[in-house]
């Protein structure tokens, strides 16, 4: 399925600040860790939004938004139009139907104590009238079979299955209300490399068979850029650069993008002794305190005084087609110039 | 994704039986199921089985284990020593040791059942809404926990029973084993509030409770689909040991004075009536306090070896 | 290294390798039945080599590296055949206290997780200067300046200001500065790096593997890299092993496997990574999934999840087929699977 223009969820000034608090008794607001700071986006129907970052970027947080499991500071969540972030009671329950979501470990996100049927089963008995009482064993059973899990090993436990497995019993239940939007956060990070590649191409066809759209959050540029048809990199709670796969990857205008690209390693050890590598210095700082200006300028290299007093906006500049928040946005083909 | 270590590993290698070769193999493994294989195999389990299944046909049937009347006294027999007649002896007021040692387990075990199932109900009820909702509500639990946790337990049942339950008054079996049961339950919830709030603080933050809410789940599910299930564990181990050790809290109350009282029957009450003849009549003395070392060391063994079975750290 | 060392140096070599692990067989004992963790495992390492380990979660490459340290839990673990030779001499025939002397000064290990393996509760440097006071009985004084020294050496900036600093003040990237700085202290021949980058950020990760390639140069250490991702090994390896339900299926040098595998399992591996000309079409995924310590398929491990399978893989164990001077590939039809790579 190809993605249309339409954008199903529309995400606008996004803020989401933690308070860090002092005192036993008077808690005092001493500060606050910026997780997500001012993100903005569209997805259309029918397609893969990547969104790459190293920790700490807000990534995961901005997950949560997405699914109004933590509510924003501000900003909107827009689903069809409708704001998730100011939902309550049955409307966002109602709306919680279109978005779900599959996490990251699949050690931690089943019920130990829940039968595979009941946990793929629980959304049914959640939204009772998506599926009669009656009806509920086969549709569970049909789930599996569509993640290809046995239908038979309806009455195991989670832990009678390995970590793929079990990442596709999380998958049968985020697809159980037939969400059209399904948020993918780290869904292969905690997987054997030669798991990984069955769990993406589960998810691939899953979205042609049901017309889903994703939201994939990863750590891994490779995995995301095979799955997604745009991206967005994240750095210190904003996004720096967003434009399709091979704008990103191919001519990344955003230094944090090209550092970030060229820090992944080859998987081929042809040339590599002539390879070009952008080795940043230091650590990302921390979100509580992050730079004034472009958060990204204390480990740049292209960074100058107007970096400390501007913020940059994403947006287009010259020289480039997508949008890029950097004052000196430059394309730089570091994955192919070798 | 990376290899931990060699023992996390071999955990996954036994967590996944039969599927891993693809076998359709459907047994129900779960870890009650778990729990029960180790269980089983353990000999303390089944030493305190036997004694806790002995202990529970006395206090229901006492006329299985003699055909005495405990309450039958031939004062000439006063502190007579055992005797093929009386294995036991008799005690000060001439009634027969063993029967009223056995009659004793009833008042005993019924006082060490209910007070454990109401500290568990109260602790457990407020351990779970204070993590649960946090904020005021875990501030107020948790300070009024903490409080009745620093008063001394012996001190906090003297005050309590010495203005609840005048020794003057005249009361019936029922309300002084009802008083008692009170008393343990309200110094003791504090410590299963505790257990049941960090459980479920733990559970709180574990992805599937985030999965739940995700899919709209409100929080009585949350709590007793989710919560609840994955926080039983270790409160079950500590009532276990607990049922033993309010029988010797009961036991330590009628020593005082306090607790339990004639006409009720406990091992208790009888230990407190002899303490001062321990020279001249050691046996009216030594059989009751057997029998309660015994019935709390079953109580503490059978906890033991549910908490090895269930601890994670030896799975 | 202790003169016992010495004298017996060469009485056990065989190829004269600075390290080699020689027919290796670890199991584990559980509730649950045998776990055989490593089952044969030969491999070498020469100084200034940089030897990769590839491999899952329970292919035994982490097991592997313990035994050589002898960091190894026993029980559960039990060490039931084989030899690791460092210098010659069989280690796993020397008295603890001969040990002991070694890891540190002869092979030490970089773990992965380096929170959990500093100590929260002693600020770095004493953690650093404590290896020279234990093994070389330096003085306070004096290890301490050793200590800022190594803090240089593994460029942690400000070293002087933060010796005294704890483990959690420190970010994920400087923790692992800091826990390379005490494995190399001794000047250890064979340095060990279990997984170290894989709970650090892609642009940390480059300058860790930056920071071990340099310390190898200048000291012309033995490098073990055990690691799950393909990408650190083509950056950095000069030979690969790669494992398989505790054994090796491949060894090569690393231009060699990349170019052509002579094993299905690297070869599924290696056509599974996401490249840019497979956008948009089926990723080509290894069925199946790892096999069970406790349940080993007869004949081949892989075989349940093997292309190349035929009836000899479900009751033959292969052996390590040597290729040539430098590949081994333990599959019976490694020709075929050759072939079919150079077509």
């Amino acid at each position: 399925m190809k993605a249309s223009a339409e954008s199903i969820l529309e995400v606008r000034d996004l803020v989401k600040h933690f308070p860090l608090t002092q005192g036993i008794i008077v808690k005092r607001q001493i500060g606050a860790i910026k997780a997500v700071d001012g993100v903005s986006f569209d997805l259309h129907r029918g397609e893969t939004l990547g969104i790459v970052g190293e920790s700490g970027c807000g990534k995961s947080t901005l997950a949560k938004l997405l699914m109004a499991l933590e509510r924003p500071t501000s900003g909107s969540v827009r689903i069809h139009g409708k704001d998730i972030t100011k939902a309550k009671g049955a409307e966002l329950k109602r709306m919680r139907r279109n978005i779900q979501m599959v996490m990251q470990d699949p050690y931690t996100s089943l019920n130990p104590r829940m039968t595979v049927g009941d946990i793929v089963g629980e959304p049914f008995e959640i939204h009772p009238d998506v599926a009669p009482k009656g009806d509920r064993r086969r549709r569970v059973q049909e789930l599996l079979e569509v993640v290809g899990l046995n239908p038979d090993h309806i009455n195991r436990y989670p832990h009678q299955f390995s970590g793929g497995q079990r990442q596709r019993i999380g998958i049968a239940r985020g697809l159980a209300l037939q969400p059209e939007i399904i948020i993918c956060d780290e869904p292969v990070s905690a997987l054997d490399v030669s798991i990984q590649a069955q769990v993406m191409n589960l998810l691939e066809r899953l979205q042609n068979e049901f017309g889903l759209s994703y939201i994939f959050i990863a750590h891994d540029l490779s995995v995301v850029r095979h799955i997604s048809d745009r991206v967005a990199v994240m750095y210190l709670g904003k996004i720096v650069e967003l434009g399709t796969d091979s704008e990103i990857y191919d001519s990344p205008t955003h230094p944090y993008t090209q550092a970030l690209l060229s820090a992944v390693p080859v998987p081929d050890p042809e040339g590599r002794e002539t390879r070009q590598r952008i080795i940043l210095q230091g650590d990302p700082p921390s979100p509580a305190n992050p730079p004034s200006g472009c958060h990204f300028r204390t480990r740049c290299w292209k960074a100058q005084d107007i970096c400390a007093q501007q913020v940059p906006v994403l947006e287009r500049r010259p020289g480039s087609d997508h949008p890029s928040a950097c004052h000196f946005a430059e394309v730089r083909d570091v994955v192919n110039a070798q | 994704m990376s290899e931990p270590t060699a023992t996390q590993d071999l955990i996954k290698g036994a967590d996944e039986p039969a599927v891993n070769v693809g076998e359709v193999q459907d047994s129900r493994r779960s870890l009650w199921r778990d729990t029960w294989d180790i269980l089983k195999r353990r000999k303390i389990f089944w030493i305190s089985l036997v004694l806790l299944i002995m202990f529970l046909l006395m206090a229901a049937f006492p006329s299985l284990f003699t055909h005495k009347d405990p309450e039958y006294a031939t004062l000439a027999k006063s502190m007579e020593g055992p005797s093929s007649e009386a294995w036991f002896g008799y005690d000060l007021q001439g009634r027969d040791v063993y029967a009223r040692a056995v009659y004793g387990a009833r008042t005993s075990i019924i006082v060490g059942v209910l007070a454990t199932l109401a500290t568990v109900l109260i602790g457990g009820l407020t351990g779970v809404l204070a993590a649960y909702f946090g904020r005021w509500l875990d501030a107020i639990v948790s300070r009024v926990g903490e409080m009745l946790l620093g008063l001394p337990y012996v001190l906090g049942a003297i005050i309590i029973l010495g203005t609840i339950a005048p020794a003057q008054s005249n009361p019936s079996k029922t309300t002084i084993m009802a008083v008692v049961i009170i008393v343990l339950a309200l110094l003791g919830w504090p410590i299963v509030m505790r257990i049941a709030r960090s459980a479920v603080i733990q559970a709180k933050h574990q992805d599937y409770v985030q999965a739940a809410r995700a899919l709209g789940a409100g929080p009585l599910r949350i709590i007793f689909k989710h919560l609840l299930p994955n926080s039983l564990a270790p409160i079950l181990v500590y009532a276990t040991i607990t049922v033993g050790s309010y029988i010797s809290a009961e036991a330590t109350l009628s020593l005082l004075g306090i607790g339990l009282r004639p006409p009720v029957i406990s091992w208790g009450i009888a230990i407190a009536d002899h303490t001062s003849y321990m020279r001249t009549g050691a046996h009216a003395l030594l059989f009751p306090a057997a029998f309660l070392s015994l019935c709390v060391l079953t109580f503490v063994m059978l906890g033991e070896a549910v908490r090895d079975a269930l601890d994670p750290k030896l799975r | 290294m202790t003169e016992v060392l010495s004298e017996q140096v060469g009485s056990g070599s065989r190829s004269g390798a600075l390290l080699e692990v020689d027919n290796l067989h670890v199991e584990f004992h559980t509730r649950a039945g045998v776990a055989k963790a490593v089952n044969g495992v030969t491999y070498s390492v020469d100084a200034g080599e940089t030897l990769a380990v590839l491999g899952e979660s329970g292919s035994g490459k982490s097991v592997t590296a313990q035994t050589i340290m002898g960091i190894l839990d026993m029980p559960p673990g039990k060490i039931t055949g084989g030899e690791i030779r460092f210098r010659g001499v069989d280690l796993l025939k020397l008295p603890e206290d001969q040990r002991r002397k070694i890891r540190g000064e002869g092979i030490s290990m970089v773990f992965q997780d380096a929170l959990s393996a500093l100590n929260p509760v002693f600020p770095v440097g004493w953690q650093i200067a404590e290896m020279f006071r234990m093994h070389r009985g330096t003085s306070r004084a004096e290890a301490k300046k050793k200590a800022i020294e190594l803090m240089d050496r593994v460029r942690i900036p400000a070293a002087k200001d933060r010796v005294n600093d704890f483990p959690h003040q420190f970010s994920g990237g400087m923790r692992q500065r800091i826990m390379i700085a005490m494995a190399i202290a001794l000047d250890p021949e064979i340095l060990i790096a279990d997984e170290p980058t894989t709970a650090l950020d892609v642009t940390v990760q480059a300058q860790i593997m930056e920071l071990l390639a340099e310390l190898q140069r200048e000291s012309n250490m033995g490098l073990i890299l055990i690691t799950h991702d393909l990408g650190v090994v083509a950056d950095v390896a000069d030979k690969i092993a790669v494992m398989y339900g505790g054994r090796i299926v491949e060894h090569a040098e690393v231009h060699d496997l990349y170019k052509n595998p002579a094993h299905p399992y690297s070869k599924g591996l290696l056509e599974s990574i996401p490249r840019v000309d497979h956008k948009g079409q089926e990723l080509y995924a290894i069925k199946g999934m790892p096999p069970n310590l406790l349940e080993m398929p007869s004949g081949c491990a892989f075989h349940p999840r093997c292309p190349y399978r035929r009836e000899t893989c479900e009751t033959d164990v292969p052996p390590l087929y040597t290729i040539s001077g430098t590949r081994g590939s333990a599959c019976h039809y490694w020709r075929e699977v050759i072939d079919e790579g150079q077509r």
